[in-house]
């Protein structure tokens, strides 16, 4: 049978290596091999979206992908969001806005989340709902996780709009 | 998931010598949101899982004014729906492929994985029939092009022979005065699989800037999720030439869809219900390609 694989790969920013079996999904790795729980199993078959990580800047569900396939790539998990200065600004509006009870989904709609700010800085409610379609909430309700989200877009912007007028002097 | 073994080859020839030495006991991995849910389920037992996405055959989109569109199989729908010519030229191709899954499915799943699978609910199966788009095979005996109107020959099952590998789709370039269309029904708003599916594709004569004023050159029907097969009705599209694109001629088209459909009743739908949808999806998307035709969309 097929041996181990060695696998490099950057992950939140940091060089990583980490020995698979060519049948383990990066969400199985990510959570057994390398210690980053916070993605999570929920259907395992690409419906639920808890399991949602950045896979060179691309929203991918990490039940679905391979770890073998990662060889080279730059992953972002929900570990990566927050920086030495503090919470994402997604982190600080979920907080804000009472978006999460049990939390499981969370970690893939933060993440989920930053993939849509990262290409559309305002969205509307409705771009919202869609891009989190694949993003299952049991409890929480998805009304003031699009709070949130917006509530961080907002923020983001203003805090654009300070980095411009500061870069002007 | 059972173990096998991955390889992820850096060339065509090399894919295509696995996979003929291994035959069953392989399969190509494009974006694996069919494959790897499937595995897991038991459906295949494989030796070797072989990544077609470090082939750069199966990554690249290119487009040419006389050639049209080449797209590898492996292009995720997410890639194809930011390319500038792709959504300025080939709309109806993105009306399914921007529809497979949600944003994490989008930014995996691929042409060549929705054709592979040969689900009779591929929605981009009936949009690239329409357009007249053929796969483009390697194989250990050479190459050969496939319509993929003749692609898949029942549910999960294709013309692909032993050792074969679709490498890319080609698209014709867009007649001057066309328009193409996908419309789907699912219970949801998005992350559903079709209840039934339409394309549409319809090239207009020259002259004539209005519905009633034109008059129909060609058109292509295709059903999804309706038969075990995506489904090019021809007589559907042969009913509208000559014809100015109008409700009544519509109302022609419609009846005839909906007498080719084969459907079945499952969870998803009943087959009358099945039937009465593709009436309406195929009246909706010709509606929307003749819309592109004169460029009133």
């Amino acid at each position: 049978m097929a041996g181990k694989l060695l696998v490099s790969a950057t992950i939140n920013g940091e060089a990583v290596e980490f020995l698979c079996e060519p049948q383990q999904s990066l969400l199985t790795c990510l959570r057994d091999i390398l210690g980053l729980t916070g993605a999570k199993e929920g259907c395992n078959d690409g419906n639920c979206g808890a399991c949602s990580v950045l896979l060179n800047g691309r929203l991918v569900n990490s039940c679905l992908v391979l770890a073998a396939e990662v060889e080279g790539c730059d992953i972002v998990t929900v570990e990566g969001l927050a920086s030495w200065q503090g919470l994402h600004p997604l982190q600080e509006a979920f907080i804000a806005e009472d978006a999460l009870q049990c939390g499981y989904c969370t970690p893939g709609m933060l993440i989920a989340s930053k993939a849509l700010l990262d290409r559309n800085p305002n969205p509307t409610e409705q771009e919202i709902r869609s891009w989190l379609a694949g993003n299952l909430c049991r409890c929480t309700g998805y009304d003031k996780i699009v709070r949130a989200v917006q509530a961080a877009a907002q923020h983001l912007e203003s805090s654009r709009r300070i980095e411009r007028v500061a870069e002007k002097g | 998931m059972k173990p096998f073994a991955y390889v992820a080859p850096a060339s065509v020839d090399e894919a295509v010598a696995l996979l003929a030495e291994k035959g069953e006991r392989a399969r190509p991995l494009a974006g694996g949101t069919d494959l790897l849910v499937q595995l897991r389920r038991g459906r295949f037992d494989l030796d070797v899982v072989v990544d077609v996405k470090r082939i750069p055959e199966l990554t690249r989109i290119a487009y040419d004014r006389a050639e049209g569109l080449t797209v590898g199989a492996a292009v995720t729908c997410a890639v194809l729906g930011e390319h500038p010519e792709v959504r300025g030229l080939y709309p109806g191709l993105l009306d399914a492929a921007s529809i497979i899954g949600g944003a994490a499915i989008q930014g995996r799943a691929t042409l060549g994985g929705n054709l592979g699978n040969a689900a009779p609910s591929g929605d981009a199966i009936p949009a690239l029939i329409v357009l007249g788009a053929e796969a483009i095979v390697a194989g250990p005996d050479g190459g050969r092009r496939v319509p993929v109107a003749g692609f898949c020959t029942g549910p999960g099952k294709t013309v692909l022979r032993r050792g074969e590998l679709v490498v890319a789709f080609h698209v014709p370039a867009p007649h001057p005065r066309s328009g193409a269309s996908y419309v789907r029904f699912i219970p949801r708003g998005e992350m559903d699989i079709a209840v039934a599916g339409v394309g549409a594709w319809v090239a207009l004569s020259a002259g004539g800037d209005t519905e009633e004023t034109s008059r129909v050159e060609a058109a292509r029907i295709a059903l999804a999720a309706v038969a075990p097969t995506p489904l090019c009705v021809e007589s559907a599209g042969a009913a509208l030439v000559g014809r100015a694109p109008v409700e009544v001629a519509f109302e022609e088209a419609a009846a005839l869809a909906r007498e080719a459909a084969r459907p079945i009743d499952d969870m998803r739908g009943t087959l009358a219900q099945r039937r009465h949808l593709v009436g309406v999806l195929v009246k909706r998307a010709l509606r929307k390609a003749v819309r592109r035709a004169l460029g009133v969309s």
